[in-house]
């Protein structure tokens, strides 16, 4: 039951960071997954390879997921919606190759760089406790609160500050918030700044738990997405409920039928969703 | 007479001219270069050593003047760990480069592709790394067609035997266990090793109360660990390569007190302390050799050496494509040629000490045709555990420097 809170806390992240780009800028990118293995990888190298020590690592590893969703912002998404020579219609499609190609590109350098071996982050804190009689590791706590913690901050943000405000306006009316005199492109990048520390939180918790190698950039990117479209896409609420929702059904899979099947009942759900709510669990469109 | 003299000059120059491009021509076939196509995984631990080991097996050979004069020239593709891009490679190799011979890939899934082109292309080839039993056994199968795939490195067959009889030593005497669970990954490899497992495992005294397989592409091993110390075992048998440094470190993380014995290739790379973050200290896994493991003279010197010039030692796979580069040049000298059918007849009479043993294949009559023989005298593999952050031999005797350890937390039944 940890377990699955546990990583259900750390998609809920991961997928919270992403379903709030979409929301605001209408961006669905695709190298969500390639970011959060960056955070973790860059994490490892600064812990294992510079000895920075586990504090400083996991700080490099959320700094590197910003840096990288700086320039997934500016090097990709921004060009192609700034560009003249692209319909306004089409921009989504682009931006879509655009993040999917720029997260591959990503990948493959972190496969060069550190081969395609899985890598793990030192666990900040060691150890394990008996809870119910269940031995659970005293990381997997340490990630459930940090997960909650930092979803609860950007609660607090988007709700109680008038960066948050402006960016939840954004999310409903662009053209209202340009109308207030707010300069939309600000809003854009103080919300991939989240993004990016969010994923990198992400990231740098799922190096410690689980483990990352090149390879998990695909399937991190698939389940973030499966998340948001099942929660509503660009709804955080639903986003949070679809990462519980996946997360519980993938461990309780994996704990009572096979470990091998783990990922095909929430896929199977997603589907039915489609099906019977296309909009998603909350979503507003 | 004014004209005859030219003429007989112009003959005579001609004729020298035709010497001089013949001789030349003759010298070039001397110095042809023997090509070896290397195709592996650049990307992945173990199958960066292969094009590394194999090119420094040619530099040695090269600084000694080669094979009878000609020199060893290695080609080398990356794969990508994709079957589809080995094929082109192999075709490539052989079509264009026309190399004489293909080393090529660990993983088993790309080996059994490839074999059907070393038998279209009539182009002799082996593997340094992969395990399946198939591979050989298709050669059994129809030896015309496919005498062209040699298996460099053990079968699972004779891999779960290796890791049974370093079992029966290690723990059944020593330790007095009695009971395991096998835990292996779902692959074209593992599938004759956990038969092998099964068959061997009660033979020794080692009960197998469950016998869990699982997706390659776990992530959270969590709920497998915690099935498997459902069932009680005194040990953990692996079959893993794909995956090994997350189950160790979830191994560790969740302290779970049974001891992991068994294939985890990964944890035969010398990154795979670091990789783990040192949570692989106590696991104990079969290999066909280790830094510092004199299994043959030939070892300790190989490994230095590959160190010296690529900054860490090689994966288990160096070991065998370094032999192999050997053995192909030993057999080209005996059958004084590169020709596809006379090489595969010579590397069938192979018998070359080499890094991780004697080398011997398997012949036409043996379910396992062209496969390296198992055995005591010929390879017989290791035990080794991590201990240290380094890893040591543990088994055999006669090249084991320390004892079986473990860490604090896990808790020996007997």
């Amino acid at each position: 039951m940890i377990d699955g809170f546990a990583i259900s806390a750390l998609y809920a992240l991961g997928a919270t960071g992403f379903t709030l780009i979409f929301g605001v800028s209408g961006v669905l990118n695709l190298s969500h997954g390639a970011i959060m293995v960056a955070a973790a990888v860059a994490a490892w190298a600064a812990a294992s390879v510079l000895n920075v020590g586990t504090y400083a690592g996991a700080l490099i590893g959320v700094a590197v997921a910003l840096l990288t969703a700086f320039a997934t912002y500016f090097a990709v998404v921004k060009p192609i919606q700034d560009s003249r020579r692209i319909p306004n219609e089409e921009k989504e499609i682009f931006v879509l190759t655009g993040t999917l190609l720029w997260g591959i590109m990503i990948q493959e350098l972190i496969a060069y760089f550190f081969t395609n071996n899985a890598k793990t982050v030192l666990p900040i804190v060691e150890g394990v406790v008996e809870i119910l009689g269940v031995r659970t590791p005293k990381n997997e706590i340490f990630t459930a609160i940090v997960c909650c913690l930092v979803i609860a901050l950007l609660w607090l943000l988007v709700n109680r500050t008038r960066t948050g405000k402006a960016v939840l306006a954004a999310s409903m009316n662009p053209r209202g918030v340009t109308l207030l005199g707010l300069e939309l492109t600000n809003i854009y990048i103080v919300v991939w700044a989240i993004y990016g520390i969010l994923a990198g939180i992400a990231g740098v918790l799922l190096g410690m738990f689980l483990g990352v190698s090149s390879y998990s950039v695909g399937p991190l990117t698939a389940s973030a997405f499966s998340i948001v479209v099942l929660g509503g896409l660009g709804s955080v609420s639903g986003s949070l409920i679809a990462a519980f929702v996946v997360g519980y059904l993938e461990t309780l899979t994996a704990y009572l039928v096979s470990p091998a099947y783990r990922t095909i009942p929430a896929l199977l759900l997603l589907v039915f969703v489609m099906y019977i709510r296309p909009q998603g669990l909350l979503g507003r469109r | 007479m004014k004209k005859i003299l030219p003429g007989a000059l112009h003959i005579l120059l001609g004729a020298a001219t035709i010497g001089a491009l013949m001789t030349a021509s003759g010298a070039a076939l001397a110095a042809d270069p023997i090509k070896i196509g290397v195709i592996a995984e650049a990307q992945a631990i173990a199958g960066a050593s292969i094009p590394q080991a194999a090119q420094l097996a040619a530099d040695e050979i090269n600084a000694k003047g080669g094979v009878d004069g000609r020199k060893i020239e290695i080609i080398s593709y990356d794969n990508h760990s994709s079957s589809a891009d080995s094929v082109r490679a192999f075709q490539r190799a052989v079509n264009e480069d026309k190399v004489n011979a293909v080393i090529a890939s660990y993983i088993s899934e790309v080996v059994l592709a490839l074999e059907p082109w070393a038998s279209r292309l009539k182009t002799p080839f082996v593997t340094p790394g992969a395990a399946s039993n198939e591979i050989s056994k298709s050669v059994h199968a129809d030896y015309e067609k496919n005498k062209y795939t040699f298996h460099g490195y053990l079968t699972s067959a004779a891999l779960a035997l290796s890791v049974c009889d370093g079992a029966k030593d290690l723990l059944v005497d020593k330790l007095h266990m009695k009971t395991a669970v096998i835990m292996s990954e779902d692959a074209a490899w593992t599938k004759p090793l956990d038969v092998g497992y099964e068959e061997c495992l009660p033979k020794i005294g080692l009960k197998v109360l469950d016998h869990i397989r699982f997706s390659p592409d776990t992530t959270d091993f969590t709920p497998i660990f915690n099935k498997i110390e459902g069932a009680k075992p005194d040990v953990i048998i692996t079959g893993i390569s794909h995956v090994g440094v997350q189950p160790t470190v979830q191994w560790k993380n969740q302290q779970v007190p049974i001891p992991m014995f068994g294939i985890s290739s990964q944890a035969t790379n010398e990154t795979f302390g670091k990789d783990t973050n040192q949570a692989a200290e106590g696991v104990l896994y079969q290999g066909v050799s280790g830094p510092g493991v004199a299994v043959t003279p030939k070892s300790v010197p190989f490994a230095d050496n590959f160190k010296k010039k690529f900054g860490n030692y090689p994966s288990y796979a160096g070991y065998t494509a370094y032999d192999e580069v050997y053995y192909i040049a030993d057999a080209v000298k005996r059958a004084g040629s590169t020709e596809a059918d006379k090489l595969v007849d010579a590397l069938e009479k192979t018998d070359w000490e080499g890094t991780i043993g004697r080398v011997q294949f398997y012949g036409k009559d043996d379910q396992f045709t062209h496969s390296i023989k198992y055995g005591k005298g010929l390879i017989t593999g290791l035990m080794l555990q991590w201990q240290g952050g380094k890893q040591s031999a543990v088994w055999p005797k006669d090249v084991a420097k320390v004892d079986v350890k473990f860490p604090g937390f896990i808790k020996l039944s007997n």
